[in-house]
């Protein structure tokens, strides 16, 4: 009994091989965490179903074919032989036409699904931009509206309606293990549905093709209780906090002495720039330059002094600062939770 | 089956010498000038196509070695083999030369070689104009290559959607060449398509009539009548596209009342048919060389001919399930879901009546068939996730990633690549009197099979692990590095079958075993002539008694005569029945078509600088075409001379 098991599993482990290659799935789209995700997941494994199938029985019948009549003498093709050949191609394209007929009814069903969520939606508006993303919470209260970027934070359970706009060139909004994608164009206002139904973190990626950086154009959607995400919204609601001790406070001085401010915003400061993502309370974020880095204080002095050299083409530029001016402008930028 | 004597008696002339002397005749008829010049004048079908294959094999290698540095790039994640900036040229090129320089030229290239001999006359219906295809050919060639080792490539993808591809986010000259070098391949690609339209409708031998065209000859034209409207889609779009980048219109600006969709629709409109324009004539290798190595005629010819037919128009109803991820509503997305689905069935039709005809034959696993077998297995693989991905939910999980890289590799290589290495050692003991070794022929196929699975297969994984496609590095953390090595790994045996195809090649240009006429006791009618074949392909233009032209021809089938040997004659025949319809005397060699394709050229890439090319390229152009079109009476005299 227990050596079927084992072979069993051998034979399951095998079959997964490719996949269990990798230890972490924080994008992949067999690991769904929302109801979309995990729909489209269904549709996938039954196409696989279908279709591996298929694949098989031609390889088959081709190899079978070239195998069988070798060397045979000559058999002369009758016309009785023809028509049973013609009856039996035609019964297999009759197969053929049902199976796709059944495959695309199961399509459309999904796509119904797909299309909209029930529930009042948090509504977010995602901006692209070469090469990061810029997340904006609405709200009816002036006040109570929010940017930030890089990361979207989103209450488990709750439907999510996500606006996509472009300022630049095309983006597309993916977020595997929550949904399909959709694309950001400018001119254009697209939307999408999205729902955690787990917490977690899920990673996503610009998938269109966007320009040098597209490959370092990320984003994390990190799902929460609706507690946590409320204490989330309310403390990224408040200005960044006036820096206290003294190597802050001259951290402060060289960012708004640099050219920083020409394109970051720090609420709470006197900037504005709208050109590079709101930095308000970058200390608590999770990566650097749209997933490119993780956000640790020696990351982000790299990325502040060599951003060509890390992400090449990026459209933050080098800045040269002195030593003692850099660790201050880190532990300022770090101390913004 | 087996081949008659070329000619019945009745047909020669009473007394050999005069019988010689009309030989000669006909040969220096045909027959190119001496040198260099004849070389640049050349108006022969089979000189012209040869240069094709020759210059579009260039780009495949070219192309392939693009495709080696990304996958190194790629084996592991953040390596630095390639800065983004060189990584974007490189998957640009490579995507860009293959389709455009490599593929769709080299199928119509085939097809300038064979049609022709396939329906037995003695050369295409335009020589001058088909000159010009190929020189233009070549100019973007020359161009596009010459541009990416310059570093100046274009780097906006092969679809160079815009406004990425616009004025605004591609400065500098990149994305112009790109958009000219289209330019100068729709010129050719239009050429080859009259070409083959007019050749295959007014030229065949008589007694073939429509429903014994061969199969090849069908797919051919299909594809000609699909490039018609295909390449003039996109030649409206990549004007468009031009002129916005360089005299200020705004086609595509969104913010001034542009639509940066239009290009994708445009694209697309021709992109997806674009598939087609590639696959349909490898199928219609397929159905060439299976005859030849089951010993029995294709299984359902109507049924293979309407299914290329059907093809050719449902193609034309797919383009938006490239954009399903856009903004496309869902009533709309899921019509195109359907015809998606649809066109299907008759890919599916034309692989059932190939698997019937190999069940139903006596197979002989030479290597052209291996490489049939072979096409089978992997177009069916990619066909099937093609239904997988015409689905919205499916496509929206999956576009843009690397399962949609592993799927139209499957299609591409597998469903074109594939019946085209197969036809390599099919036709070249035709087109070069060796055969092809079939040692290194077997090497090739396996290595080229294997390597193409350990390159593609792990990509569909890759995809649904949530790989993009056209990154240039990605984190280790994701955990795709396994399968990436695994498949630059495939992509090196790939290289290496195309090295070993190579020095097949050479060898047997060095000491090859001879062919003779008919090596693979095959049925159509490039078979019933010397191989190479000579300038003017059949001494006799045969006449055709059944769908498998030499399979039926009986001891005293007739063949024609009276045909000038002294002047380019050609015989015209009518559309559907292809009775005998008139003598057409053919064009001259002539250098015109090269000064045309190098005023073309002066006009193409000086617009890319300065709006005023426009103007300077007119002038050069009408002198190529003035010159042209010039008559010559003294090159008939010349001949008359000579004879």
């Amino acid at each position: 009994m227990t050596l079927p098991l084992r072979a069993r599993r051998w034979a399951a482990a095998a079959a997964l091989l490719p996949l269990a290659a990798c230890d972490q799935r924080v994008q992949s789209a067999l690991d769904p965490a929302g109801p979309q995700a995990e729909r489209i997941r269904r549709l996938m494994v039954m196409s696989i179903w279908i279709a591996a199938p298929i694949a098989v029985a031609v390889t088959a019948a081709v190899v079978w074919a070239a195998l069988r009549g070798r060397d045979s003498a000559h058999v002369p093709e009758t016309p009785r032989a023809d028509r049973r050949m013609a009856a039996t191609v035609a019964g297999l394209v009759a197969a053929t036409v049902v199976v796709l007929f059944v495959w695309m009814i199961s399509d459309f069903s999904a796509i119904r699904s797909l299309s909209k969520l029930d529930g009042r939606p948090l509504a977010v508006t995602l901006v692209g931009h070469q090469w990061w993303w810029e997340v904006q919470y609405h709200d009816s209260v002036a006040s109570h509206q929010l940017t930030t970027a890089n990361e979207i934070h989103i209450p488990v359970g709750r439907p999510v309606l996500v606006t996509l706009e472009s300022r630049d060139v095309i983006h597309s909004f993916w977020v595997p293990r929550l949904h399909g994608k959709r694309d950001l164009i400018p001119g254009y206002t697209n939307r999408i549905w999205l729902r955690a139904d787990k917490p977690g973190a899920f990673r996503g990626q610009c998938a269109e093709f966007c320009g040098q950086q597209h490959a370092n154009m990320a984003l994390w959607v990190i799902a929460e209780p609706q507690a946590r995400f409320d204490a989330w919204y309310r403390a990224q609601l408040q200005p960044a906090a006036a820096p206290a001790d003294s190597t802050r406070i001259a951290g402060q001085k060289a960012f708004l002495g640099n050219s920083c401010v020409m394109c970051h915003t720090i609420r709470g400061t006197p900037t504005g720039g709208r050109n590079g993502p709101d930095l308000t309370h970058l200390g608590g974020r999770r990566t650097l330059a749209a997933g490119t880095l993780p956000n640790t204080p020696g990351h982000l002095g790299g990325w502040v002094v060599d951003p060509q050299g890390i992400k090449p083409g990026t459209t933050m530029p080098p800045n040269n600062l002195r030593p003692d001016e850099l660790r201050a402008l880190i532990a300022y930028l770090e101390g913004l939770k | 089956m087996k081949r008659e004597a070329e000619v019945p008696r009745s047909a020669l002339h009473a007394d050999p010498a005069e019988d010689a002397r009309d030989l000669r005749r006909l040969e220096r008829t045909w027959s190119p000038e001496r040198g260099l010049w004849g070389w640049l004048t050349s108006v022969d079908h089979k000189s012209i196509a040869r240069r094709y294959v020759a210059t579009a094999l260039v780009s495949f290698v070219l192309a392939g070695i693009n495709a080696l540095v990304m996958r190194v790039q790629l084996a592991r994640p953040e390596s630095h083999v390639l800065g983004p900036d060189a990584y974007n040229q490189y998957f640009t090129t490579h995507g860009t030369a293959m389709m455009f320089l490599f593929a769709v030229p080299i199928m119509e290239a085939v097809g300038i070689y064979f049609v022709p001999l396939m329906v037995g006359t003695r050369n295409v219906a335009f020589p001058r104009l088909n000159a010009l295809g190929y020189w233009t050919f070549l100019v973007a060639t020359i161009f596009l290559w010459a541009s990416f080792y310059a570093n100046v490539g274009p780097d906006a993808g092969w679809t160079a959607y815009v406004p990425l591809s616009g004025p605004q986010f591609s400065p500098g000259k990149r994305v112009d060449t790109w958009a000219q070098m289209i330019t100068f391949t729709e010129v050719s690609a239009l050429i080859g398509a009259v070409e083959i339209i007019t050749t295959a409708f007014k030229q065949r031998a008589p007694g073939m009539s429509l429903n014994r065209i061969p199969l090849f000859v069908w797919a051919e034209v299909v594809t000609a009548f699909m490039i018609l409207f295909a390449m003039s889609t996109i030649a409206t779009a990549s004007m468009m596209l031009a002129m916005d980048r360089l005299i200020g219109t705004h086609f595509f600006n969104p913010a001034e009342g542009g639509d940066a969709l239009l290009w994708q629709h445009l694209f697309w409109f021709f992109g997806h048919p674009e598939v087609y324009i590639i696959f349909i004539p490898a199928t219609g290798m397929v159905s060439a060389m299976l005859p030849a190595f089951t010993r029995r005629p294709v299984f359902g010819y109507t049924a293979i001919v309407l299914s290329l037919i059907g093809t050719g128009f449902i193609g034309f109803g797919l383009w938006v399930h490239h954009m399903f991820a856009t903004a496309v509503p869902w009533l709309g997305s899921s019509f195109f879901t359907a015809s998606s689905v649809m066109i299907a069935v008759p890919s599916g039709i034309q692989v059932l009546c190939w698997i019937a005809t190999v069940w139903d034959g006596r197979p002989r696993l030479a290597t052209p068939m291996l490489f049939i077998l072979g096409f089978l297995v992997l177009f069916v693989i990619g066909g099937l996730t093609g239904v997988m991905i015409a689905s919205v939910p499916f496509d929206l999980q999956m576009h843009d990633t690397f399962f949609v890289v592993a799927h139209f590799h499957y299609v591409l290589i597998g469903g074109a690549v594939f019946p085209l290495f197969g036809a390599f050692y099919y036709w070249f003991p035709k087109v070069t009197g060796r055969m092809l070794g079939e040692r290194l022929g077997k090497w090739n196929f396996w290595l080229f099979f294997a390597g193409m699975n350990v390159t593609f297969f792990p990509m569909h994984f890759l995809g649904l692990l949530g790989m993009p496609r056209r990154v240039y590095t990605y984190s280790p953390d994701l955990g795709w590095g396994p399968l990436n090595m695994t498949a630059t790994v495939g992509a090196f045996v790939i290289a290496l079958s195309v090295l070993v195809f190579f020095a097949n090649v050479a060898r047997s240009l060095a000491r090859g075993a001879p062919a003779g006429d008919d090596p693979w006791g095959a049925d159509s009618l490039e078979w019933a002539t010397a191989s190479p074949p000579p300038p003017y392909n059949f001494r006799y233009p045969p006449v055709v008694q059944g769908r498998a032209a030499l399979w039926s021809r009986t001891p005293d089938a007739p063949v024609v005569t009276g045909l000038r040997t002294d002047k380019p004659e050609i015989l015209m025949t009518t559309l559907l029945d292809a009775e005998p319809e008139s003598r057409h005397v053919h064009p001259q060699p002539t250098i015109w078509p090269l000064v045309t394709a190098i005023g073309l050229s002066v006009l193409l890439l000086s617009l890319i600088y300065t709006p005023w090319g426009l103007i300077w390229g007119a002038a050069a152009v009408s002198i190529g075409l003035i010159g042209w079109g010039w008559p010559d009476h003294h090159r008939g005299a010349r001949l008359e001379e000579r004879g």
